[in-house]
């Protein structure tokens, strides 16, 4: 059969390079996995005594700053070494204004720190932005702008992130938004604006607004989107080029932003989880797992040991999900058709995993506040064990169709690089981050759910080009096997779900919890005022740094490159839209 | 197949073109003979033919696009049915398959692209959000229905749909197409609902260049 599949491929038209172009890659690729070997399954090591549940572990307690100090407070914090902006939250606090919560994490250590501001206008608030400290500030107060209408003071680029700039109001402003203000179907194109917006604040204490253009009047741009096959979604790239060679990328996002923080406002906790599989819809079982988590830790419940180990189980095979169709996905953009249908064909056993014991294929609704929806299938166990080796046996199929292929190569090795401190400075974490040397992986610095009692290798690789990401990824299917093979044998007995009531109140406060999905940290930051539905609940999405990464990351190389490099880079678009 | 006018032929009376008994003796009589002789409508033979090579445009929004991959790859192969050519351009698609949301951003983006499209064109609208607004419609950015922009042939409900339900789907689109009338008709579906719309503004661009 094998063989069979072998001698049909047409993407290996020439047999004597591509094994030489193997040999040069096998040695890096010891290093990180052993896929011939099948590696006898090591018991996992037995869980120490939980302490007893204290109440909300992860709760934050902002440290609240004025206005005035923020800027100042943000660049000491910085030079402290939290220089990794984790996440940046809008709220709306009602009577007390609006204002943002800024996460910070030591890209180190991964100690979290958190600093509170409210602005001091309730009309037009507005708050000094801190786009100089961090890069991915310039996305995430964008978003906060869209949102809110906060405005931030010298940031260079400030227009609405997701919505149209014709778009009237700020959608999650808790009154004053006006919902017939803005038509359900636009009848005309949306006016895309050439001109970046900037607001100073003059010395007698009034907004100033500032407009320079994106692009200079002999620019050559062009469109890469909405509808576009290689962009994985709907997005919108506007790209500069000098000739071949890209100088600048723009992009436009929103085409599918749906609006999912603002609708789980007015559901209760349980209906919120019904929305996190779709938002990345490759990272269903983390998504949905980071939010359990959250809500179980804020309200103080310790779910029972068979569920974290069947929750890692589940998490690492939706990982093998996502990684296949990154693969495939990026096999059949840069034209290797045989490939996507090799991954395609692989996938589909993870899906027949999830298909026996959720019910669904790709929006899984498996975990629940306080457990799982059911147990798992009699034949769950059986199954997993069947493709661990299937899979280890295809993972080499992958290497000789496509891993070697000499054009694959010669568009990937050196293309694209990102250095560490781009990657942190503009937050990407997952797989592109570790290609660029940055050791970020939750699972290792934050342990959750099983994690800490498995052993497993955090694959970083140094080059920080498309070559190393997409390794990267066929290694991380690697190490999730063999996550899989040490806890599938041993799946303790015990409850699938503490009993819980229907409807949930958390304690007043404010919660983030994490989790490593498939492309980097997935964060939950809840704000509760003690009812039954979020005060405002808000994702860190993983996508949304990828993207904004994506104009350093082209500029310079070919427009040609821009697909690989986005290919590579992984982002889903309806995560980063929500 | 329904014919509308007499068609006036010198040689041969009207009556012999309602006279299918004769027809179906003769090809009995030829068969029988080892003369393989078949007898149909031309439409039926262009339908037969259309139904199956309908060519998909490749337009996916959320995770239905990730389902339609599933579709297209090995274990459920659409190609059993003609329709594994998507296509990347909509000049060159038959059928556009509405995969995920549309929102309130993306409606002019989807009706420039059916309106792009060359006729005969349909649409199947796949999942919840694009038939309905899914789990979304209570959502300020959400079109509720991908019908309110465009005309809908087939809706393939699912929160995503399975393969095997967008595969039926397509089969009923092809049943759709085979019971079309190609000649005899103007080969459109229906009026082109725009037409009346450019005429005004043309007309009224007219009047204003007049005036100048």
């Amino acid at each position: 059969m094998e063989e069979n599949e072998k001698s049909i491929c047409p993407e290996t038209p020439q047999p004597q390079p591509v094994q030489e172009e193997k040999k040069e890659t096998a040695p890096t690729d010891k290093s990180t996995s052993q896929p011939t070997a099948a590696p006898t399954p090591k018991p996992a090591a037995p869980r120490p005594t939980p302490p007893p549940a204290s109440p909300a572990k992860n709760e934050i307690k902002p440290e609240v700053v004025t206005p005035e100090e923020l800027h100042e407070r943000l660049a000491h914090l910085k030079a402290e070494g939290y220089s990794l902006l984790e996440n940046l939250t809008g709220t709306d606090w009602g009577e007390e204004g609006m204002g943002v919560v800024y996460s910070l994490t030591n890209p180190e250590t991964f100690d979290m720190t958190h600093v509170k501001v409210i602005a001091a206008d309730k009309e037009t608030p507005y708050l000094d932005s801190v786009t100089d400290l961090w890069d991915i500030a310039n996305f995430y107060e964008r978003e906060v702008y869209d949102f809110y209408g906060i405005i931030f003071l010298n940031h260079p680029d400030l227009r609405r992130l997701f919505l149209r700039e014709d778009w009237v109001g700020h959608p999650f402003r808790k009154n004053g938004y006006e919902e017939s203000n803005n038509p359900e179907i636009a009848e005309t194109d949306e006016p895309i604006s050439d001109l970046a917006v900037k607001y100073t604040l003059t010395p007698d204490g009034k907004l100033h607004k500032e407009e320079t253009p994106l692009f200079a009047e002999e620019d050559y741009v062009i469109n890469l989107g909405p509808q576009h096959p290689s962009t994985h979604g709907v997005l919108h790239f506007r790209t500069r080029l000098e000739g071949e060679i890209i100088t600048k990328i723009d992009p436009h996002l929103g085409y599918i932003h749906r609006g999912i923080e603002k609708i789980s406002e007015e559901l209760t906790y349980p209906q919120t989880l019904a929305l996190t599989d779709r938002m990345d819809y490759l990272g269903a079982m983390q998504n949905r797992h980071a939010l359990c988590m959250c809500i179980e830790q804020a309200l103080g419940v310790e779910v029972s040991d068979r569920v974290q180990v069947i929750r890692t189980i589940m998490d690492e095979l939706q990982r093998i999900d996502s990684h296949l169709l990154f693969f495939s996905c990026l096999c059949q953009d840069l034209g290797a058709t045989t490939s996507f249908l090799y991954g395609f064909r692989d996938r589909e056993k993870v899906l027949d995993i999830f298909e026996e014991t959720c019910g669904g294929r790709l929006i899984l609704n498996y975990n629940m506040i306080g457990g799982l929806a059911y147990d798992i299938h009699p034949n769950f166990q059986r199954r997993v064990k069947e493709f661990i080796p299937m899979m280890r046996k295809n993972l080499k199929e992958y290497d000789d169709i496509f891993t070697g292929n000499v054009i694959f190569q010669n568009r990937s090795k050196g293309v694209g690089i990102l250095s560490k401190e781009q990657v942190i400075s503009f937050g990407c974490t997952g797989g592109t981050g570790r290609a660029s040397g940055w050791h970020n992986d939750l699972r290792k610095h934050r342990p959750y759910a099983a994690y800490d009692r498995v052993e497993f290798k955090e694959v970083v690789r140094t080059e920080g080009d498309s070559f190393a990401r997409y390794m990267i990824r066929l290694d991380e299917i690697r190490e999730s096997l063999h996550i899989i093979e040490q806890l599938i044998d041993n799946i303790p007995e015990g409850k699938i779900a503490e009993k819980m009531k229907p409807v949930l109140k958390l304690p007043v406060g404010s919660y983030y919890s994490a989790v490593e999905g498939s492309r980097g940290i997935l964060g939950v930051h809840i704000e509760s005022k003690g009812d039954k539905m979020p005060y405002r609940l808000h994702y860190r999405a993983t996508g949304l740094p990828l993207v904004a990464v994506m104009d350093t990351a082209c500029t310079g190389y070919m427009i040609a490159d821009l697909i690989a490099i986005g290919g590579t880079i992984d982002y889903v678009v309806p995560d980063i839209d929500r | 197949m329904a014919i509308k006018k007499n068609p006036i032929i010198d040689n041969i009376p009207h009556e012999e073109f309602q006279d299918n008994e004769t027809l179906e003796k003769l090809v009995e009589e030829l068969n029988q003979n080892g003369v393989g002789v078949v007898v149909g409508a031309l439409d039926k033979l262009i339908d037969w033919g259309r139904s199956n090579s309908l060519w998909p445009l490749t337009f996916a929004t959320s995770c239905c696009g990730i389902e339609f991959m599933a579709v297209a790859a090995a274990r459920y192969d659409m190609a059993r049915f003609g329709f594994e050519i998507t296509r990347n351009s909509p000049r060159q698609a038959d059928v556009i398959l509405v995969n995920g949301t549309i929102t309130t951003k993306m409606a002019p983006v989807l009706k420039r692209l059916y309106n792009q499209m060359a006729d005969p064109k349909y649409v199947v609208a796949i999942g919840g959000c694009a038939i309905s607004g899914g789990p979304f419609t209570k959502s300020y950015h959400v079109v509720k229905g991908v019908d309110k922009i465009i005309p809908v042939d087939v809706y393939v409900p699912g929160c995503p749909p399975r393969p095997e339900a967008f595969l039926y789907g397509m089969m009923q689109l092809q049943r759709k197409v085979r019971v079309e009338n190609f000649f005899g008709t103007v080969n459109r579906k229906e009026q082109d609902p725009y037409k009346e719309k450019m005429d005004e503004q043309y007309v009224e661009l007219l009047k204003q260049q007049e005036e100048a």
